[in-house]
């Protein structure tokens, strides 16, 4: 699972600054994330993992710092040695390799689990229906959903829309896969389908970034834990190292609520 | 698996609880009272109408294909159907500029719906049928430059251009408040789902936005359009024979007054109708996603429930 070490990596983050008006939420982060590795934030709530995880998009601009998927610097290019703006346009071709699974589901209500999972596939990949419909069925198949290919997502249990958020997510087939608290809406007894779906993928060398608070899904899947607080990254590490033998007081103070 | 769950939720010893599957509604004499006098005032009142000789019924049957009204009727109906789908169309324009981040646009967008809803339609109307006397020609020019083509306004603005221009962007500048309420009820993380996997605005607002914003857009639409049916009959100011213009022109000849309007009202409410039940199925083709128990889910709950207790042990 873990990346072989002298590759380049898939994400690079570097002094990533950002603020909401005057409220300072990320304060340099730096990370690298190699292709293949799963790599598990934890933080507590309003330490800015879901701000940094959408500036890896760039859902949200960046104010100083710079992220890099796959070589590309996200939301910029260079043009004769300057730093120029992409148009929305062009950053939404950037976006096309990174898929998002959101704490909340957001799947399409007005669309079927197929049409939702079809759509970016064909709509703005460019992949022929019948082959995208034959992926789709595949990825439900994955996910334990074969059956629900026509029902609407309301039709749906909370862990089954998430299953399909995370197949629509993988349809695109994407290089990063990026998971804001994929289980926090969910009931307790759902949270574990999600997260074997995602345990699998863990296990399929599909690089992943994941915000959660399962403190199980991390000792288990990641190959690396990433502590956030007030901005900054301030423990970084193997699972059992991190999770077993925390450093940062910090760091020591979230985990101890957990125990 | 359910079912012995079911079981042993229910204590045996629970006699009083029955089955609902046995439980019958009881009668309700009040309401079946209330039908019936009801019923027997509306009928007595159409009774007294049909009867009524200062209606005119015969008349009104004469009339009802008259060529004239059957006109007006075709030309009530093409300005709605066009100033309908002409303000439609801009007032997304304008109701997506408005949105927009970008300054310029949300700002010539608020001016235009401050203006357009702010003075009386029937004022618009003259001024359009009278553009030629503020402006007698029509150019294309660059600004305190060239002028590049240009038309005698008389020849542009016909009754019918006029008529069409002025129902329309008045239409739109109500549109665009419709549609950017629509817009707006949509969830955010709605657009910023399709934002996040790749699409473009216009893609995003076109396949995902749109069709949820459609449901809160369809109802006051459709009142829109039932207003400009009406509202087409102000058009006659401006020389236009439509629906009323028609009914007006025969009953100046015959004076008769009231069944001519009975002829125009009947066929306002024909329209209306038939408008009626086409909102309904539109809403209801927007509101397919809502319904939690649709075909193809009542069929797949066993197997869901199997598939989920699979998935979570
Ligand atoms: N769009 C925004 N505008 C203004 N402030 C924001 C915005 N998004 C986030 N914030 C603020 O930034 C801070 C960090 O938010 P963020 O959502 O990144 O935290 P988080 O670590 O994901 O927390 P949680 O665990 O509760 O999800 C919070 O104080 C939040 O209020
Ligand atoms: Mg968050």
């Amino acid at each position: 699972m873990t990346a072989a070490t002298g590759t380049e990596p898939l994400v690079r983050a570097r002094n990533v600054h950002k603020a909401f008006e005057r409220l300072e939420v990320l304060k340099g982060i730096d990370l690298d994330v190699m292709p293949g590795e799963v790599v598990v934030i934890l933080g507590p709530s309003g330490s800015g993992k879901s701000t940094f995880l959408r500036c890896i998009n760039h859902l949200e601009a960046i104010d100083a710092g710079s992220i890099m998927v796959g070589g590309e610097q996200m939301g910029y290019r260079l043009k004769n040695g300057h730093l120029v703006k992409l148009s929305a346009n062009a950053i939404a071709l950037q976006r096309r390799k990174i898929g998002m699974v959101f704490q909340q589901f957001n799947l399409y209500p007005h669309m079927t689990v197929l049409q939702n999972i079809i759509e970016a596939p064909v709509g703005v990949h460019g992949e022929s229906r019948a082959s995208a419909v034959d992926n789709a069925k595949q990825l439900l198949a994955r996910v334990g959903l074969s059956d629900k290919l026509n029902s609407y997502p309301r039709q749906l249990s909370g862990g089954q829309q998430q299953r399909v958020a995370i197949a629509r997510a993988l349809a695109i087939r994407p290089e990063l896969m990026l998971f804001d608290e994929p289980t926090s809406a969910l009931d307790p007894e759902l949270v574990g389908e999600v997260l074997n779906t995602m345990r699998d993928l863990a296990g399929q060398g599909l690089t992943m970034i994941v915000v959660t608070h399962e403190i199980g899904f991390a000792r288990e899947a990641a190959d690396r834990v990433v502590f956030m607080d007030g901005g900054h990254i301030v423990e970084a590490g193997r699972p059992d190292e991190v999770l077993g033998n925390p450093q940062h007081p910090r760091t020591q103070a979230f985990l101890s609520r957990f125990l | 698996m359910s079912n012995e769950h079911a079981i042993a939720a229910s204590p045996s010893g629970d006699a009083a609880a029955r089955d609902v599957a046995s439980a019958h509604t009881p009668f309700r004499y009040g309401q079946l009272i209330l039908w019936i006098v009801v019923g027997a005032v509306v009928v007595n009142f159409a009774w007294i109408v049909a009867n009524n000789e200062n209606f005119g019924w015969p008349v009104v049957g004469q009339y009802f294909f008259d060529p004239t009204v059957v006109q007006g009727l075709y030309v009530s109906l093409g300005l709605t159907v066009i100033a309908m789908a002409l303000g439609i169309a801009l007032g997304l324009v304008l109701a997506v500029a408005r949105m927009s981040s970008d300054p310029l646009a949300s700002t010539l967008s608020a001016w235009f719906v401050w203006f357009f809803r702010g003075t009386p339609l029937l004022v618009q109307l003259i001024f359009w049928y009278n553009m030629s006397t503020l402006f007698p020609t029509l150019s294309i020019a660059i600004p305190f430059g060239p002028t590049l083509a240009s038309w005698d306004t008389n020849s542009v603005i016909t009754p019918m251009t006029a008529a069409i221009a002025g129902l329309a962007l008045n239409e739109a500048a109500y549109m665009a408040e419709i549609i950017r309420g629509g817009l707006l009820s949509v969830d955010r993380g709605q657009a910023e789902t399709a934002e996040a996997f790749g699409m473009t605005r216009m893609r995003a607002l076109w396949r995902i936005i749109i069709p949820q914003a459609m449901r809160s857009i369809v109802p006051p639409t459709g009142n829109q359009l039932i207003s400009m049916i009406k509202a087409t009959s102000l058009v006659s100011v401006i020389a236009m024979a439509d629906l009323l213009y028609s009914v007006q022109s025969i009953y100046n000849r015959t004076f008769e007054i009231i069944p001519m309007l009975l002829v125009a009202v009947i066929w306002y409410l024909l329209i209306t109708s038939i408008l009626n039940v086409g909102q309904g199925y539109i809403e209801r083709y927007y509101s397919r996603g809502e319904r939690r128990t649709g075909g193809a889910a009542q069929g797949a709950k066993p197997a869901a429930a199997a598939v989920a207790g699979e998935a979570s042990h």
